[in-house]
C-alpha cells in the first residue's frame, strides 16, 4: 500500500502547483476540494482498519471535500469574481518558487530521523512543500478568496503530517484541529461577505486605509 | 477537577446565558455577573490549589496561576466597564460582544490550566476566533480591514504552531517512548528525543506563538486590530491574550530547557524583543492615533518580556512580573482611552486636545496610565523593568541592557510628545462634543486598575511574591 500512498502525495503535490498557477478562482476550489477528498482517503492506506478510521475518513471527505469548498463557492458566485487577476507576484515566479519550495522540503525531510515504518514515504516533504505552497498563496495574491484557498492548503499541509501520528495524537486534538478550520473558514466566508458589501470588490489590497506612513 | 471544569463551564454558560437573554441593557450586567464569578473561582484556586486532574491534563501550575490571576481581575474590571460604555454604544445590538467575551474568557481559562499542548493549543487558537467578530464591532470599511489582517495573520501563525506541535509529538514517537503532548511528559523524556525535530518544533512554536503575541516582525496585524477595536476589547487584546500567548511561549521555554535547545531560544527571543523595542520606538513618534499608539506600545512591552525570557535568572522574575503590571496598565490605558473617543468622537491626535479639562478623570487617568507604562515608579511597571534592565548589567551584557535602555527612553520622549498635547492645553473650541460625559461606570473599572498598578509598585504582598518565586523557580537555567 505504500506506494499508492506515495502515488496520492504526488497527486497532493501537483495540485499544488495548479493552485500556485491557475487564476480561476472555481478552479482552485475545485482543486482544493479533490486534495481534501485525497487526504480524506489517506490514512485508510496506511492505517489498519477500524470504525474510527472509517468515521473519520467520511468526516474530512464531507469538511474538506464538500462543505468548505462549497462555502467558499457560494462566496465566489456571490460576489461575483471569477478570477485573480494581477497577483502581487505573478503566476511563473510563484511557481517556480514553489519548485524551489518543494526541492527544498525534501533535503529538509531527509536530515530529519524518521521511524523506520515511515522511512518510503513522502509524507514529510508533501507536508512542508505543501505547508510551504500555502503560504505562498497566502502571500502573494490580491483577492480575499484567494488567501483563504492559501490558508486551506497550509492547512492541508499540516495534515498529512498528522497522518504519521494518528495514533500518537488523542481524536481530540484532531477534531478540535478539523473544527478550527471549519469556523475559521465560517468567519472568514463572514468577514468576505462584509469586505465585498463595503468595498464592491473582494480586492484586499484595497484594504488600505490602515497602511502606515 | 471540579474546580478545573467549573473555571471553563461557568463563561461558557454565561455565554449561553447572554445569547438567550433579548435586553442590550441587561447583557453587560450578566456578563459582570459570570466575571465575578470566574474572579470567586480563579481565586479559591489560587488559595488552595486544586490536585492535578488524572492524567496530568489540567494541573494550575505557578505560571498558569499569574496568567489566570491577570486574566480575571482584567477580564472582571472590563466587565464593569461595559455597563456603562455600552450604554453609549446602544446604536447596535452588543450579544455577540458579550457572547464573545464569555467564550474568550473560557478558552482563556483553558490555556492556563491545561498541560496537554495541544489542548491549549485548541484554547488558543478558540480565543483567536472568538475575538474576531469584536474587533469588528463598529462595522466599518476600516474595522472589516482590521479583522481580516488579525484573522489571516493570527490562524496563519497559530498553524505554524500546530505544525511544532506536531514535530514535537513525532519526535516522541521516533524515540520511542509513549506517545504524548503533555508537557510534564515530553520534560520527563527530554533527553531521548531526536535534537533535530525538537529545534524544528521550537523555531514553529516560536514563530507560531511568537505572532500570536505580536513579536516583532510579526506584529503587522497589531495597530489595525488595537486601533479599530473598541476600548475594553483592546484592553483585553493587549491584556490578556498577550500573556496567554506568552504563556504558551514559557511552556515552550520550559521544555527547551529541558532539551538542551534554551540556548539556542533564548538568543532568538532577545533578538525578537530588541527588534520589537526598536520597532515600537520608531514608529511610536509620528502617531497621529492614539489607539494606534497603545498599540506600538504593547509591541514594546511583549518585547520588553521576550528580551526578560531571554536574559534568564533574575530577568525571568521581571517578566513574569510585567504579566501583572503590563496588563493592568494597558486595561488602565485602553479603557480611559476609550472614554475619551467616546467623548470627542475621535482617536486623531489633532482633535483631541485639553482631555484633562474636559474629561479631568479620564484625562488624569490616561495621563497616570501612560506614567506607569513607560517605567516610571512608583508604578508596577518600573520594578519589572528595573528589575529587568539591572539583570541585563549584572549578567555583564552591556549591549542589550544599553539597546533596552535607549528604546525605553526614546520611546518615553515619542509617547510624551503623543500624550502630553492630548491631555493638556484648552479644549480646541471647534471639536465635536458628545453625550459623553464620565461616571461612576465608565471611570471606575481604570480607577481600580491604576490604583491596583500604583499598590504593586511599592508593596508585593507575601503570597504573590512566593508565586511569582515558585513560577521563576520553573524556569531556572540548570546549573
Amino acid at each position: 500500500m505504500i506506494s499508492l500512498a506515495d502515488q496520492f502525495l504526488v497527486l497532493v503535490l501537483l495540485i499544488n502547483f495548479i493552485s500556485l498557477g491557475t487564476s480561476r478562482l472555481m478552479f482552485s476550489i475545485r482543486a482544493v476540494a479533490a486534495q481534501g477528498v485525497i487526504l480524506g482517503i489517506l490514512p485508510g492506506l496506511i492505517h489498519p482498519f477500524s470504525w474510527h478510521l472509517v468515521a473519520i475518513t467520511i468526516v474530512i471527505i464531507a469538511v474538506k471535500g464538500f462543505v468548505i469548498p462549497m462555502l467558499l463557492g457560494r462566496a465566489v458566485r456571490s460576489a461575483e469574481i471569477k478570477r485573480e487577476d494581477e497577483p502581487f507576484l505573478g503566476y511563473v515566479p510563484t511557481l517556480l518558487l514553489g519548485a524551489i519550495f518543494t526541492a527544498l522540503s525534501f533535503g529538509f525531510a531527509g536530515s530529519l530521523p524518521m521511524l523506520p515504518v515511515h522511512q518510503n514515504y513522502m509524507f514529510v516533504p508533501a507536508s512542508i512543500a505543501t505547508l510551504m505552497t500555502g503560504f505562498l498563496v497566502l502571500t502573494t495574491r490580491r483577492k480575499a478568496i484567494s488567501q483563504v484557498i492559501g490558508y486551506l492548503v497550509l492547512e492541508n499541509g499540516i495534515f498529512i503530517f498528522g497522518l504519521l501520528l494518528a495514533e500518537a495524537m488523542p481524536i481530540m486534538v484532531e477534531a478540535g484541529a478539523l473544527l478550527d478550520l471549519l469556523v475559521g473558514t465560517f468567519v472568514m466566508g463572514i468577514v468576505i461577505n462584509q469586505i465585498s458589501r463595503e468595498f464592491s470588490s473582494l480586492d484586499t489590497s484595497l484594504l488600505t486605509s490602515l497602511k502606515e506612513e | 477537577m471540579l474546580f478545573y471544569a467549573a473555571l471553563i463551564i461557568l463563561p461558557l454558560s454565561g455565554a449561553a446565558a447572554t445569547w438567550l437573554i433579548p435586553f442590550d441593557r441587561m447583557r453587560p450586567k450578566v456578563l459582570s455577573l459570570f466575571a465575578c464569578g470566574h474572579m470567586a473561582i480563579t481565586a479559591r484556586m489560587l488559595i488552595v490549589t486544586p490536585p492535578e486532574s488524572p492524567g496530568g491534563w489540567f494541573h494550575l501550575d505557578a505560571l498558569g496561576k499569574i496568567v489566570l490571576l491577570s486574566t480575571s481581575m482584567l477580564f472582571l474590571t472590563c466587565a464593569i466597564y461595559s455597563i456603562g460604555y455600552l450604554n453609549y454604544r446602544r446604536e447596535r445590538s452588543n450579544r455577540t460582544l458579550c457572547v464573545g467575551l464569555l467564550v474568550c474568557l473560557a478558552a482563556a481559562s483553558l490555556v492556563t490550566i491545561t498541560h496537554h499542548l495541544g489542548l491549549m493549543w485548541v484554547a488558543l487558537e478558540t480565543t483567536t476566533i472568538s475575538m474576531a467578530p469584536l474587533i469588528y464591532f463598529n462595522r466599518n470599511a476600516r474595522s472589516i480591514e482590521a479583522t481580516w489582517k488579525y484573522l489571516l495573520i493570527c490562524s496563519v501563525g497559530v498553524a505554524l504552531a500546530l505544525i511544532g506541535l506536531y514535530f514535537l509529538a513525532y519526535a516522541t514517537i521516533v524515540a520511542k517512548v509513549e506517545p504524548s503532548l503533555l508537557l510534564d511528559d515530553l520534560m520527563r523524556y527530554a533527553g531521548k528525543l531526536s535534537s533535530g525535530w525538537v529545534h524544528a518544533a521550537v523555531v514553529f512554536l516560536l514563530v507560531g506563538f511568537g505572532t500570536k503575541m505580536g513579536l516583532a516582525p510579526l506584529h503587522t496585524w497589531k495597530p489595525d486590530a488595537y486601533g479599530e477595536a473598541p476600548g475594553l476589547v483592546g484592553a483585553l487584546l493587549s491584556g490578556g491574550l498577550v500573556n496567554l500567548a506568552f504563556l504558551a511561549l514559557l511552556r515552550v521555554y520550559q521544555l527547551s530547557l529541558a532539551t538542551n535547545e534554551i540556548l539556542f531560544f533564548q538568543n532568538v527571543l532577545i533578538v525578537m524583543g530588541l527588534v520589537s523595542m526598536i520597532f515600537a520606538a520608531v514608529f511610536m513618534a509620528r502617531q497621529a492615533d492614539f489607539k494606534r499608539m497603545l498599540a506600538y506600545s504593547s509591541v514594546e512591552h511583549v518585547g520588553i518580556m521576550a528580551v526578560a525570557l531571554g536574559l534568564g535568572g533574575k530577568a525571568i522574575f521581571g517578566a513574569l512580573f510585567h504579566v501583572l503590571a503590563n496588563g493592568l496598565t494597558k486595561g488602565v490605558l485602553f479603557l480611559s482611552s476609550g472614554n475619551i473617543h467616546r467623548s470627542y468622537n475621535s482617536k486623531s491626535t489633532d482633535h483631541v486636545r485639553g482631555a484633562l479639562r474636559r474629561l479631568p478623570w479620564s484625562g488624569g487617568l490616561f495621563l497616570a496610565g501612560f506614567i506607569a507604562i513607560t517605567g516610571s515608579p512608583p508604578f508596577a511597571p518600573f520594578i519589572s523593568e528595573f528589575t529587568i534592565v539591572s539583570s541585563a548589567f549584572t549578567q555583564g551584557r552591556m549591549l542589550i541592557g544599553a539597546i533596552f535602555l535607549i528604546s525605553l527612553t526614546v520611546i518615553f520622549i515619542g509617547m510624551a510628545l503623543t500624550v502630553l498635547p492630548m491631555v493638556m492645553g484648552d479644549v480646541p473650541p471647534d471639536s465635536e462634543s458628545t453625550s459623553y460625559r464620565d461616571s461612576f461606570w465608565t471611570v471606575g473599572p481604570p480607577l481600580a486598575l491604576l490604583l491596583l498598578v500604583f499598590v504593586l509598585g511599592v508593596w508585593i504582598p507575601a503570597p504573590l511574591m512566593e508565586l511569582l518565586r515558585e513560577a521563576s523557580a520553573l524556569l531556572e537555567v540548570p546549573q
